[in-house]
């Protein structure tokens, strides 16, 4: 009986080395996906240095699914910068315009009205209530470059959630199969 | 090794490095065109020029606008966006920067023209500082490419004048 119990022993030992090995390859992946992130904020300033455009706003420039890089600096802001920012109380970060600009003599703070170029009108209809002008801390950054479709997995595994799943499921499948 | 599953992996990463490279490049294109464009804006009249009630100055004119932007223009350009800005400073603020006119140059062809417009944005000041001011009006261009690196720059013209009086 005693060998019985090696038996099982071993057979329970192996599997649980397996799975913890690939936990932990998978967990690897994972963490360097977020250390590159990580990074990218850093070296570009930005909270989020890379968006992907939601809207037709700023057509025929940017479409739908286009991925845009952001930078911010300590540049002052001036017209015809593109800038990406928050209006209070939205999540979703907005891709516009600098139409105006009226930089302050002693605080060298500013306020920056944007539109999108597609839009007819500017954009204080998408600010907060009573907020006429943005200031810099609404700015998240600076486009500074731009790829185009490449934004369209992200826009399409948002708005279908189901194909995020079938994506993470497949994907977890294929590295607990893998043979290394 | 030598399953299906491998070598489509390795297909695709090689396609997408590839892509990255050839986007990059195409990028890099760019900074090889040394453009030189030109620009001339007539302020032709000024229509009416008011305080409005919530007490900040506005004036509206017509313009004439010409410009040749075509050496902008390179294989990996898709348009060219381009505005007026009006740039002049108050007591208050030290810039201020408004845009009177915007346009989109989708091709080379389109990159000389000359138009006669008013202001498509309101020239509004913060407060009540625009009598006798003078102004800078600057033609800023932003070149989108294809793919790749955004260039901007700008033409400052300067001499011009608001009227003394409002009218």
């Amino acid at each position: 009986m005693g060998w019985i119990g090696e038996t099982v022993d071993s057979i329970k030992s192996i599997q649980i080395r397996q799975v913890l090995s690939q936990a932990v390859s998978l967990g690897m992946i994972v963490t360097s996906a977020l250390i590159i992130w990580k990074a990218l904020m850093c070296i570009t300033g930005s909270e989020s240095p890379v968006v992907v455009v939601l809207s037709g706003s700023m057509e025929p420039g940017f479409k739908r699914g286009d991925i845009l890089f952001l930078h911010m600096s300590k540049d002052p802001i001036r017209t015809g910068e593109i800038v990406v920012f928050n209006v209070d109380g939205r999540e979703i970060p907005i891709v516009h315009r600098v139409i105006k600009v009226h930089e302050r003599q002693d605080t060298g703070e500013v306020d920056v009205l944007t539109k999108g170029d597609n839009n007819y009108g500017d954009d204080r209809l998408l600010y907060a209530h009573g907020q006429l002008w943005l200031q810099r801390h609404h700015i998240m950054g600076r486009a500074v470059g731009f790829l185009p479709y490449v934004g369209w997995v992200t826009i399409i595994m948002t708005e279908k959630p189901l194909i995020k799943y079938v994506l993470i499921g497949a994907l977890g499948l294929l590295v607990i199969t893998s043979k290394d | 090794m030598h399953s299906f599953g491998y070598r489509a992996n390795s297909l695709l990463t090689f396609a997408v490095t590839i892509l990255a490279v050839m986007c990059a490049m195409a990028s890099f294109s760019d900074n090889l065109n040394t453009p030189s464009p030109s620009s001339q804006v007539e302020v032709l009249s000024i229509n009416w020029f008011q305080r409005q009630p919530n007490g900040n100055d506005e004036v509206s004119m017509t313009l004439n606008i010409s410009a040749n932007l075509q050496s902008m223009f390179t294989w990996n350009t898709k348009q060219v966006f381009v505005f007026l800005a009006a740039e002049y400073a108050t007591p208050k603020n030290s810039l201020n920067q408004v845009s009177l006119w915007d346009g989109i140059i989708p091709s080379k062809e389109h990159a000389k023209f000359w138009i006669h417009t008013t202001n498509k944005y309101r020239f509004t000041d913060q407060g009540s500082n625009l009598r006798g001011k003078e102004f800078n009006l600057t033609l800023h261009w932003h070149v989108m490419p294809k793919t790749g690196k955004m260039f901007a720059d700008k033409i400052v013209m300067t001499g011009f004048r608001l009227p003394e009086e409002y009218r």
